[in-house]
């Protein structure tokens, strides 16, 4: 039986970590190799890098990161934040990351979605889907939330799976940060609408919102970071409880 | 000792490269190429493929002289190949992916999409899925029945014979994810992303 997976998120900044764990005995708490090894080590079923670094001389950093990474951590490396073209994937892809996502750029320029499934395999093709709920449907943000597309996230979701992409990445901009819980809604209605597994982001504040953003949210995957990074739960409790909730997990 | 990963530019095979690499340690010489001679010279061979069954083949078939270098590996001289998800898949007679795509024909059968019952199951079948062992496969030393490993895939390899498959998985049906023929193995499931069960399955096929 096919698992739910869990995946810690870890947000990098200039090569370093800037929200990671804050554990007294890592030797060093902003090297992003340590930090995915403890997960991946703790039963992470995937790591996430999410690339924050904000001015374009550091933009490379991250090349560096993924590859020391993935010589060290042999679970799935999913690397987003900045993605902007296919030479942009190919370069991530080329340092051992094995999937990429991207938010701005399938918005703003579907073709690198349709075109990097295409050249790479949709397997690799994660879209990013930041939506905030306005009335009684969800938009698209983009540039890191700042910036709405105007597009209905259900409609965009069906059309970034018809474009290529292999998941859907979606965080609720209403509980991201907010720690009550992912926003069970849209994770459902989005997850409902594509055939493709949708990874639930966004207001994990609990482990019973893990087990409501699978089962009822109809998550494939729930990915989570500040629950794990500030040591409120190990990725193994995460497991533990989910699997006493009945959910399938890979114990 | 020396193995070859074949590179034969099509999709990203730096995951497979690391996890032999760690594997490998000191003790075995890991070749990343698609050159003909020392494919003939190496010891091993792994066959890596990603995206889709199409864009493989004819990757593979833009390197002159590969398909018949790997066919002389595997059938002529039978020495052991490793093919990793697209990789195994293209053992196959034919595969139906984009468009009707003739394979390597090592082992009779063809390659379908899964059938996902009326959208009760997502495709791509992505993330850890256990395995069920049904036969003792040399690469399968010291792996438990029921292990998880790490799954990315759409199409599924349906052999002629079912003497070759070593294990299936259970997504929407019993999906063949590993064969074992001769000295032809194969794995659907990426042994380089599935942590340390699945180093152990490179380890096994490096010390075969």
């Amino acid at each position: 039986m096919l698992k739910n997976r869990i995946i810690p998120c870890l947000d990098v900044k200039n090569g370093r970590v800037v929200k990671g764990i804050n554990f007294v005995d890592l030797k060093d708490a902003g090297d992003p190799v340590e930090q995915a090894k403890i997960y991946s080590d703790g039963g992470a079923d995937e790591i996430c890098f999410l690339d924050i670094t904000a001015s374009n001389e550091n933009r490379d950093t991250i090349y560096d990161v993924v590859e020391k990474t993935s010589k060290k951590c042999f679970v799935p490396l999913t690397v987003g934040g900045g993605v902007r073209s296919v030479d942009d994937i190919n370069k991530l892809l080329n340092c051992g990351a094995d999937k990429v996502s991207m938010n701005t750029a399938a918005v703003e320029n579907p073709g690198v979605v349709i075109d990097s499934s295409k050249k790479f395999g949709s397997q690799c093709i994660v879209v990013a889907i930041d939506a905030k709920k306005n009335g009684d449907k969800w938009e698209v943000f983009t540039h890191g939330g700042r910036k709405n597309s105007g597009f209905d996230a259900l409609e965009y979701a069906k059309q970034m799976e018809k474009n290529g992409a292999g998941e859907l990445l979606v965080t609720s901009m209403d509980r991201d940060g907010t720690q009550v819980g992912y926003d069970i809604d849209l994770m459902s209605k989005i997850s409902s609408k594509v055939n493709i597994p949708v990874i639930a982001s966004g207001g994990v504040g609990n482990l019973d919102h893990m087990v409501d953003g699978i089962k009822l949210g109809k998550a494939s995957a729930v990915l989570a970071a500040s629950i794990f990074h500030y040591g409120k739960y190990s990725v193994k409790e995460a497991k533990d409880y989910l699997d006493s909730k009945g959910i399938p997990v890979r114990i | 000792m020396n193995i070859t990963i074949v590179d034969y530019k099509s999709g990203n095979i730096s995951s497979v490269i690391n996890s032999f690499k760690e594997v490998a340690k000191d003790k075995v010489t890991i070749e990343v190429t698609s050159n003909l001679n020392k494919i003939k010279s190496s010891d091993k061979v792994v066959l890596p493929g990603q995206g889709s069954f199409k864009s493989c083949v004819d990757a593979l078939n833009k390197i002159k002289g590969l398909t018949d270098t790997l066919n002389d590996f595997a059938i002529n001289y039978k020495k052991p190949l490793l093919g990793i998800c697209v990789g195994l898949q293209m053992f196959a007679d034919v595969g139906y992916e984009e468009t009707e795509t003739k394979g390597l024909g090592w082992i009779s059968g063809k390659v379908s999409k899964i059938n996902n019952q009326n959208g009760n199951y997502k495709l791509p079948h992505i993330g850890w899925n256990q395995i069920n062992i049904v036969k003792d496969s040399k690469i399968f030393k010291d792996i438990e029945n029921n292990s998880h490993m790490y799954f990315v895939h759409s199409y599924e390899f349906l052999p002629n014979d079912k003497k070759v498959v070593s294990a299936t998985t259970d997504y929407s049906s019993n999906i063949v994810c590993s064969v074992e023929k001769e000295n032809i193995f194969g794995t659907q499931f990426h042994p380089e992303k599935s942590d340390k069960l699945g180093l152990k399955i490179i380890d096994n096929f490096i010390s075969l």
